[in-house]
């Protein structure tokens, strides 16, 4: 075998995309750039005017933002909890899809959290948080969840990338003193290699627990009010699940595009949107029958209240939104992920989309309809988006995919050190795993050796 | 310490709604106009709200004149994330707009949706501003506000009492909305004080909360004939 020649070749692809730069890219930059722009724009005139521009009103004190809050911060769940889970796992097709995922968490809270900023009416006292900050509230539950979060997967994000930026540093001429700076004086050596495995082995055990509190604490900002289908003791798990479930969908659709964009055919292969689109059956089926727990328990208790906001869901204004939700999140994927022939790449990146799209109508649907039925049934609101918002939201998602075409440019979006690692160990490594797993044989278990050449290497292996 | 709350005697109001007028104009609350009525975004510390019972040709339909309830246990106060809306040790729930971020969570988690949001800087017909009352903060745009049982009444009222050397009477503080009230509908005071009129009233066999059920212990509390 001659590992050599293939590393070189995995770094030649590899690193095309951040050496070239065809118009296709520029033209792309530019129209987000263009999209980004319109939204500053949009927020300039609701900072100027008030949140009057928008189409809140009284009851509905929340829509557009606060739903891409929780889509977003939902979104974010699909890298560094899935890359951690399957690191832990040793699930050794996670190497080419780690990256593309890590990064989709980092860029994407940003927006989570820009989200809250828009919806301030007053987003110039944001200090006020630190300075009279109370424990008492839900949201101040989100601002420490989601910072921890924020700079945990950033850090997630970047330790691994550390051995791919010195190797850009040695063999690119291009921004030489950027990944100097950025590579901390990696040198490869064996120190180097044990302290990064250890950080990357706690951060990818750390980094759970935070994501799932996350977005537990996003659906306490709801479930902890009384108001109708908000207090709800499921919304926590639901919350995660969902959460979950629209991150593997938008790292399904990102990956195409990498992989589409970029020629990676042979790094992002079928297997990889086979297992994912497995994984992403997995969570159609737990959301459907979280969805299922929570309007059933609705509906069968039939408080007036909760009924009134069940039906503005089913069969009143929020119809359209309701059931859309449920072809998009569950008819379409069921479909789709459960049949082996459509569960292709261009099926399941079809499936994906109708997910994010449903998942965005999913936090839409929680958060508008309660307030528009509130428990005192005086005022009834109705809420028609304004041109700021959908300016805002295409805003939003611009500014998202802008970046992270931004970060392929400057950083290989699949990780070339661990491809190398895989081709290197893990075959071996696997072997070796699978036979702990197996009975002892005969000869072991009598103190014999009669295995081959081939297995004392691979045991010597093991206990390396 | 007294715990201020009000009665609201259903069976005499005549739903003229002087009250709610009587309102806007002592808290300086900014004059509505058709767009904002038609988007819901009128900023109410007390309203009218419209009560049906029974179908058409039995139709008995009330005005229920409600401000804030003033919770024992109130839910917005819970929710905020910088203590902008706090309740004092005289039992009325406040809100201090200068420290308010406009998150609205407030809002969003008041059961009885009596809490107003600024949507816009707030504005008056021209000529109107030299109306306002000196003794309350004009908000201003991205705060919530409420009412505060006329809060800045009982700090007046204190200073009056300590000013002429005796304890604050029965009849020394009372809302702009009660002191209107032409039928003699509303009565405000002490609830701690089981002598005094309004904690005899919470007692009678007509009197009723609003979402008592929630366990937030309103102080206002209502009376009607047959509830």
């Amino acid at each position: 075998m001659d590992l050599s020649k293939a590393f070189e070749h995995d770094e030649k692809i590899l690193l095309k995309p951040i050496q070239e730069a065809n118009r296709n890219f520029y033209i792309t930059v530019g129209l987000l750039s263009l999209i980004v722009g319109w939204g500053f724009y949009a927020y300039f005139q609701q900072f100027q005017n008030g949140l009057g521009v928008t189409g809140l009103n009284r009851p509905v004190y929340w829509g557009f933002y606060i739903t891409n809050f929780v889509f977003f911060i939902g979104i974010s769940h699909a890298g560094t909890l899935i890359s951690a889970i399957l690191r832990i796992a040793q699930a050794e097709w996670r190497r080419a899809i780690t990256r593309s995922a890590e990064v989709i968490t980092v860029m994407v809270i940003l927006f989570g959290v820009a989200s809250i900023l828009m919806d301030l009416g007053r987003p110039d006292r944001i200090i006020n948080i630190i300075k009279f900050g109370r424990f008492q509230s839900p949201l101040l539950w989100d601002v420490t969840s989601i910072t921890i979060y924020l700079t945990g997967s950033t850090v997630y994000l970047y330790l691994p990338l550390i051995p791919d930026i010195a190797i850009m540093r040695d063999k690119t001429k291009k921004r030489k003193w950027l990944y100097t700076v950025l590579a901390l004086g990696w040198e490869g050596t064996p120190k180097q290699w044990h302290r990064l495995e250890l950080a990357i082995s706690v951060m990818a055990i750390l980094v759970i627990p935070v994501a799932v509190s996350v977005h537990t604490v996003v659906s306490f900002v709801f479930a902890m009010t009384v108001q109708p289908m908000w207090h709800s003791a499921i919304f926590g798990p639901y919350f995660v699940v969902g959460a979950i479930y629209s991150g593997i969908a938008a790292l399904i659709v990102a990956m195409a595009l990498i992989r589409w964009v970029y020629k990676l055919d042979d790094y992002l292969k079928d297997i990889h949107f086979t297992n994912l689109g497995i994984l992403l059956f997995v969570f159609t089926l737990l959301w459907t029958y979280f969805t299922f727990a929570e309007y059933l328990t609705t509906f069968y208790g039939a408080e007036p209240t909760h009924m009134a906001v069940f039906w503005s869901k089913f069969n009143g204004e929020y119809k359209y939104e309701f059931w859309g939700m449920v072809v998009c999140c569950l008819v379409i994927p069921g479909i789709i992920l459960s049949n082996r022939k459509l569960r292709t790449i261009k099926g399941s990146v079809f499936a994906s989309l109708a997910i994010t799209v449903g998942m965005w109508l999913e936090r839409f649907i929680i958060v508008v309809p309660t307030l528009a039925n509130p428990r005192l049934p005086y005022e009834r609101g109705v809420y028609h988006p304004t041109w700021v918002e959908l300016s805002l939201l295409a805003g939003c998602f611009a500014f998202f995919i802008l970046l992270y075409v931004l970060f392929t440019k400057f950083f290989p979006i699949v990780s070339i050190w661990e491809i190398a690692e895989g081709r290197k160990h893990a075959v071996a490594e696997v072997a070796g795993r699978v036979k702990t797993y197996l009975p002892d044989t005969y000869g072991e278990m009598h103190g014999v050796v009669v295995s081959g050449q081939e297995e004392k290497t691979i045991l010597k292996d093991i206990q390396q | 310490m007294a715990k201020w709350g009000m009665v609201i005697d259903l069976d005499k109001c005549s739903a003229c709604q002087a009250c709610v007028v009587a309102c806007q104009a002592e808290n300086n609350i900014p004059n509505s106009n058709p767009e904002s009525a038609a988007k819901g975004r009128n900023i109410h510390w007390l309203e009218m709200i419209p009560f049906i019972e029974e179908e058409y040709p039995n139709t008995q339909m009330k005005l229920v004149p409600r401000p804030c309830m003033h919770c024992e246990h109130p839910p917005c106060i819970k929710v905020c994330p910088v203590g902008a809306t706090q309740i004092s040790s005289e039992g009325i729930v406040g809100q201090i707009n200068a420290r308010c971020i406009g998150c609205r969570y407030c809002t969003a988690a008041c059961p009885y949706t009596v809490k107003s949001f600024n949507w816009f800087k707030p504005q008056w017909a021209k000529g109107m501003e030299r109306a306002l009352n000196p003794d309350v903060t004009v908000r201003y745009n991205g705060v919530v506000e409420k009412c505060t049982f006329c809060h800045h009444r009982l700090q007046k009222a204190k200073d009056k009492a300590r000013y002429e050397g005796r304890e604050l009477g029965p009849d020394d503080y009372i809302p702009a909305c009660v002191q209107t009230c032409p039928s003699e509908a509303m009565y405000f005071g002490d609830l701690d004080n089981p002598k005094s009129k309004v904690a005899i009233l919470a007692r009678s066999r007509r009197a009723f909360q609003l979402l008592e059920d929630l366990g937030t212990h309103p102080k206002v509390i209502y009376l009607n004939e047959g509830v």
